[in-house]
C-alpha cells in the first residue's frame, strides 16, 4: 500500500497509464517495469459521501471520482487525467449494473460524474453510451432511455440487440454478445456495483460482463467458475473493457445480488483500476472484512468463495493478478 | 324420475361450484396486488409482471436459482409508492408446495427479524416484510428507510395477504 503522494512521485516519472493513444502510453509504461509488474488499484473513500438524508451528495461523488482518477493516473487536473484514459473521437461505453433494482444499482451520481469528465476530456456527448441489459435495469440506476445521437445515449441491449453468431472461450460456448459492445463501443469503462452474490460469492468488475450476453443464466454452474473468467477472455470483452470505476458507495454484504436492505452498508468508496482481477480481489476483501465485522462467516465458510477470481489470474486466462503481493493498492 | 331430477341438480351444482372455484382461483392467483389506495397511502406504480420459473432469471438473475431450487412455479411483481415518496416492490412467488415457501422463508431468518402474524408465518425487518401463505411466498422491500416504513409495509403486506 502506498500514499497518494508516493504514487504521484512515481507517476511523475511516467509509470502509468491506459490506452494506445495516451501521451504516456505503452512505451512509458514499459520503462518502469518494476512498477507495472504490480497492478495498481485505487480505493478512494469519503465518509461524508452520504448526506444526513441518506442520499448521495453529487458534488462529493464528483470530488471522490476526481481524487481516485488523479491518484491512478498521476494527473491532478481531471481533464489531463481523463485524456490519458480515453481515446479521442471514439465511442466510449459505460457498462452500469442495475440488476439488483433501485436499492443496489450503479448510482446515477457516479454515471453523471464520469460523463461530465469524459466530455471535458473531449468526448462528444453522442460518443458516450451508458448501457445495461434493458430499460428496466437502466431505470434501476436512475437513468432514462435516450437514443438521441447528439446527446449522451442511454439504452440497453433490448434496444440494440445481440449478435446472431455466438462466440466461445473455454466453458463459455456460443454466447451472443451485445451489439453495443461489438459494434458501437471502441472502449468500455466498467461501472459495476459491489455486491455479495448467492452463486458467485462476489459480483463486481468481471461478473458485470454477464450483462453483455443474451442468456447470462446459462453461465451460473459451479459458482460461475470458470464462466466469469472464460467470458472475460472473449476478445471483444478482454480488449474493449479496459478500465473499471467500481461503485462501492453502497453495497450488500449478504443476500445478493438482489437488494436486501438488512444487509446494506455504505463503504463510501470507489475502486478503480485497469486490472479487472486485482480490482475484483480488492473488492472481495472489502466484502470479507464487512462480513467479519458483523460476525458472518467468510464466503469460503459459506461455501461460495469467488473462485473465478483465481481462475482469471491463472496461466490459461491471464486476465490480471490476484496475489496481494502483486497488487499496488493505494487507499486515499 | 325423481332420482334423475336430483342427479341433474347435483351435477349442475357441482359444475357451478367448480366454475366458481376455478374463476375465483384464477382471479386470486393472477391479482394478489392491491390497487391504488386500496391500502391507505399506497399507490400501485407499475403493471404487474409475471415470470415463469424458466424465465425468472430475466427478473432476478443470480437469485433465480434460489427460488427454482425451492420449486417456484411463477413469480409476480409490482412496484408501489407510499404517499408519493417511499418506493417499494412486492414480489409474490407461487411455489409448487408449502414446503418450498417454508424453505425460502426459513432462509430469511436473521437476528434482526421480528416475527409477525401474517399468513401462515412471517418476519419483518426495518425495510422489508416476508411472509408465506399456502404455496405463496411474499417479499416486500422498501428502497429507503423511513420512520413509518415498517408500519406502512405491514399495512401493504396485510392487503396482499387478504387477496391471496
Amino acid at each position: 500500500m502506498s500514499s497518494r503522494r508516493d504514487f504521484l512521485k512515481d507517476a511523475a516519472t511516467g509509470a502509468l497509464v491506459l490506452g494506445a493513444q495516451s501521451k504516456l502510453g505503452l512505451a512509458a509504461m514499459l520503462d518502469k517495469k518494476a512498477e507495472v509488474s504490480k497492478s495498481k488499484v485505487v480505493v478512494a473513500r469519503d465518509a461524508a459521501l452520504h448526506g444526513g438524508d441518506g442520499k448521495l451528495d453529487d458534488k462529493r461523488v464528483q470530488a471522490l471520482l476526481d481524487r481516485a482518477i488523479a491518484t491512478y493516473t498521476g494527473h491532478d487536473k481531471p481533464v489531463d487525467a481523463w485524456k490519458s484514459i480515453v481515446p479521442v473521437g471514439k465511442v466510449i461505453g459505460l457498462k452500469v449494473n442495475g440488476l439488483g433494482g433501485k436499492g443496489i444499482s450503479t448510482h446515477p451520481e457516479l454515471v453523471m460524474a464520469v460523463c461530465e469528465r469524459l466530455q471535458q476530456a473531449g468526448v462528444k456527448p453522442g460518443e458516450i453510451i451508458v448501457w445495461e441489459r434493458d430499460a428496466r435495469s437502466l431505470a434501476a440506476c436512475g437513468l432514462t432511455v435516450s437514443t438521441d445521437p447528439n446527446r449522451i445515449r442511454i439504452y440497453g441491449n433490448d434496444v440494440a440487440g445481440y449478435e446472431d453468431e455466438g462466440v466461445a472461450f473455454g466453458s463459455v460456448a456460443n454466447v451472443k454478445l451485445a451489439k453495443i459492445l461489438t459494434r458501437e463501443c471502441a472502449m468500455v469503462i466498467n461501472l459495476p456495483i459491489l455486491k455479495d452474490h448467492e452463486l458467485a460469492g462476489v459480483t463486481f468488475s468481471m461478473k458485470n460482463m454477464y450483462g453483455v450476453v443474451a442468456k447470462p443464466n446459462e453461465l451460473h454452474a459451479g459458482g460461475c467458475n470458470p464462466s466469469v473468467a472464460d467470458l472475460n477472455c472473449i476478445p471483444a470483452i478482454r480488449e474493449k473493457v479496459r478500465f473499471t470505476i467500481g461503485d462501492a458507495m453502497s453495497s450488500v454484504y449478504n443476500g445478493g445480488p438482489g437488494f436486501h436492505p438488512e444487509h446494506l452498508w455504505q463503504p463510501n468508496a470507489l475502486i478503480v483500476g485497469q486490472d479487472r482481477v486485482a480490482v475484483d480481489h480488492t473488492a472481495w476483501q472489502m466484502i470479507e472484512r464487512k462480513r467479519a465485522e458483523v460476525g458472518m462467516p467468510t464466503l469460503e465458510a459459506a461455501n461460495r468463495p469467488p473462485r473465478y477470481i483465481a481462475t482469471a489470474a491463472d496461466q490459461t486466462h491471464n486476465l490480471g493478478v490476484n496475489d496481494p503481493q502483486r497488487i499496488h493498492l493505494m487507499e486515499v | 324420475m325423481n332420482y334423475q331430477l336430483k342427479l341433474k341438480w347435483a351435477i349442475a351444482a357441482i359444475v357451478i361450484v367448480a366454475v366458481a372455484a376455478s374463476t375465483g382461483c384464477k382471479k386470486k392467483a393472477s391479482d394478489p396486488f392491491p390497487a391504488t389506495n386500496a391500502i391507505a397511502g399506497w399507490q400501485k406504480t407499475s403493471e404487474t409482471r409475471v415470470f415463469a420459473a424458466k424465465d425468472l432469471w430475466q427478473y432476478i438473475d443470480g437469485d433465480a436459482e434460489h427460488y427454482i431450487s425451492a420449486g417456484v412455479v411463477t413469480t409476480s411483481t409490482s412496484d408501489y409508492k407510499y404517499h408519493g415518496q417511499l418506493e417499494a416492490t412486492v414480489d409474490v412467488y407461487t411455489m409448487g408446495d408449502q414446503a418450498g415457501a417454508r424453505k425460502i422463508l426459513d432462509g430469511e431468518q436473521n437476528n434482526d427479524a421480528k416475527t409477525i402474524q401474517l399468513g401462515d408465518a412471517g418476519v419483518a425487518l426495518a425495510q422489508s416484510i416476508i411472509f408465506r401463505k399456502g404455496t405463496a411466498l411474499v417479499r416486500i422491500v422498501a428502497y429507503e428507510s423511513a420512520p413509518d416504513a415498517q408500519q406502512a409495509l405491514v399495512a401493504l403486506a396485510s392487503g396482499v395477504e387478504a387477496k391471496l
